[in-house]
């Protein structure tokens, strides 16, 4: 059952060749035999999951199942689920039972799905590698020396190992696709807006959309249709028309005009990496699709302007946690002053306390027009650079990463070369754009990203170019032997 | 950035860090102030700032309820409460 795509499951569901509760109780099983090993689950919640199994299969058993009824997933730790432990991989939220769910997590249970569990996360989102979680480093399935990405490294583990059909992340700077494009998955980060941010705790608000880990660009469509829309208790979310995401994946991309930014494709990027790029040009060309070269002139722009934008918000959000409300207290404080900086200082890791500095500074008094502001300004450019392109493309095109997965331990010591990691995704934050990941082959047995970017609620076109390539290609099939 | 430099930005953040961690915060601070120094080499007098990538405009709904209170529900995973208030070390003597 586990080599099976969410769009296959649902069929042998639906023609009742297995039940929910026994798909459930399968993925359970192999959580218990694998994640010892990779760390990608912080909580599993085996009851919860076969007494929602059980009502899945109800609504089969009646005829009425929605696409994702009684399909098993795996919800990004950073989603607030009622009644469940709620981390974001920090100590701070270790005694977090969130008392409300997430519009996300919502939307799945009216949609009849059934959650695993929670996935391990760098914490607050904060990180490339899933090493600054609280609960400790995720491992790469494809190779446990190496890290799986971040910050949504638990949620791509778990389905690149099979221990979940498909998962929620969410990306600030990268963070669902350098994760999918360092465990071979199809990883979709909708447009700015496109899906409901409440209840999923923020790091930076402007940056910050929740998105999906899946084997295929199809699956990833199903989970777009339940999770996209208005939600009037997330006042950023667009109300934009939500289309039907699975409609348009069979158009043919022939004549389809996709821009290579220049930028992307210059020193830094490593050249077994341009290789495996190269070659899904070429797949591209057979297939009918024209390229061209662009430039994103502001490119070499994106990661200083992300290390301020960021780090601002993520100060200013992250003083919630104080220790009065909830979340971890310090013990004995002799006053309120005592409180509130024991208990942050006992609570948040090194890489927080790092963010957190850095935005207090550029938002400190005299200096928020040189920082903030200034930073502001230049994101303008940054997105301008792409609607100028998609003036002349339909969709861009590049590497995901500049490099393919590396050793866990590699970069902990540098924290901006930890930051360039993230080089060709933080732009499409940045500018709010819709972007993907699709496994695209292999360097030295690690697995290797193509990204593409369209232009705002262009959902369908990526879908659909991602859909297109993986009809001719067997790279997303692809996954580790030791989970097989 | 120096240790005075990160003292006063913790205090500011009201954030405790340990006395030995404070010369590597420095030098984080420093390298990556360094790094964003380049936004200095652009002219940006005439750009309007992006708060919102598609300058969407703050939607106003009815002012009607829309909420229950849950304070009980909420206050169960509060550290410590008491008669529906949250208690904190005595502020004013």
């Amino acid at each position: 059952m586990h080599t099976k795509t969410i769009a296959q499951l649902a069929a042998n569901l639906k023609a009742g060749e297995f039940s929910s509760v026994e798909l459930t109780q399968h993925y359970i099983n192999r959580i218990k035999n694998f994640d010892q090993g990779l760390n990608s689950y912080i909580t599993v919640v085996e009851e919860r999951a076969i007494a929602q199994a059980t009502e899945a299969d109800k609504i089969i058993a009646t005829g009425n199942a929605q696409p994702l009824t009684g399909i098993p997933f795996a919800q990004k730790d950073i989603f607030c689920t009622d009644g469940v432990k709620t981390t974001c991989g920090s100590k701070m939220l270790d005694n977090f039972i969130s008392p409300y769910d997430a519009t996300v997590i919502e939307s799945f249970n009216n949609a009849g799905a059934v959650m695993l569990g929670k996935t391990n996360m760098d914490e607050f989102a904060m990180g490339s590698s899933n090493e600054t979680s609280f609960y400790g480093t995720v491992k790469n399935p494809w190779n446990t020396e190496y890290v799986p990405g971040g910050s949504s490294g638990g949620a791509a583990a778990s389905v690149a190992a099979r221990l979940a059909p498909a998962s929620t992340g969410t990306d600030t700077g990268g963070s669902i696709r350098q994760p999918a494009a360092l465990c071979n998955l199809t990883g979709l980060k909708p447009s700015y807006g496109r899906v409901s941010r409440f209840g999923m705790i923020a790091f930076a608000s402007s940056l910050d959309q929740a998105g999906t880990f899946t084997q295929t660009a199809e699956d990833a469509a199903l989970m777009l249709n339940v999770m996209a829309g208005l939600d009037e208790k997330d006042s950023t979310s667009i109300d934009e028309p939500v289309p039907d995401y699975s409609a348009n994946l069979n158009q043919d991309v022939k004549g389809l005009k996709v821009g290579l930014p220049k930028e992307y494709f210059a020193d830094g990027l490593d050249v077994d990496v341009a290789k495996r790029i190269d070659d899904a040009i070429e797949e591209y060309k057979k297939l009918g699709a024209e390229f061209v070269e662009i430039s994103l002139p502001n490119t070499h722009l994106s990661v200083p302007v992300y290390y301020i934008v960021a780090p601002a918000e993520c100060s200013s959000n992250l003083s919630r946690f104080d220790g009065v409300r909830f979340g971890h207290r310090c013990e004995n404080p002799q006053d309120l002053e005592d409180l509130y900086k024991r208990s942050r200082g006992e609570g948040f890791g090194p890489e927080v306390k790092r963010r957190i500095l850095v935005g207090a500074y550029a938002l400190s008094s005299g200096y928020y027009d040189a920082y903030y502001l200034k930073a502001q300004k230049i994101r303008r450019l940054i997105a301008n650079d792409f609607t100028e392109a998609f003036k002349k493309v339909d969709v861009i095109m590049s590497p995901t990463t500049p490099t393919p997965a590396f050793k866990i331990g590699e970069k902990n010591d540098d924290p901006i070369s930890m930051y360039y990691s993230d080089i060709y995704t933080i732009a499409v934050n940045l500018a709010g754009l819709p972007g993907m990941s699709v496994p695209c082959g292999f360097v030295n047995n690690m697995p290797v990203g193509l990204q593409v970017i369209a232009p705002y609620f262009a959902e369908s076109k990526l879908l659909n170019v991602a859909h297109q390539y993986q009809q001719v290609t067997d790279w997303h099939q692809r996954m580790p032997e030791a989970y097989k | 950035m120096d240790k005075n430099d990160v003292e006063k930005i913790a205090q500011l953040a009201r954030l405790e860090i340990n006395e030995n961690d404070i010369p590597e915060y420095a030098t984080n601070l420093t390298n990556i102030l360094a790094l964003v120094e380049q936004m200095n080499s652009v002219d940006t007098d005439n750009v309007i700032p992006m708060a919102h990538p598609t300058d969407a405009v703050q939607r106003l709904r009815d002012d009607v309820v829309t909420a229950t209170n849950q304070r009980e529900h909420f206050q169960e995973i509060a550290p410590q409460v008491e008669d529906g208030l949250y208690l904190v070390p005595q502020v004013i003597e």
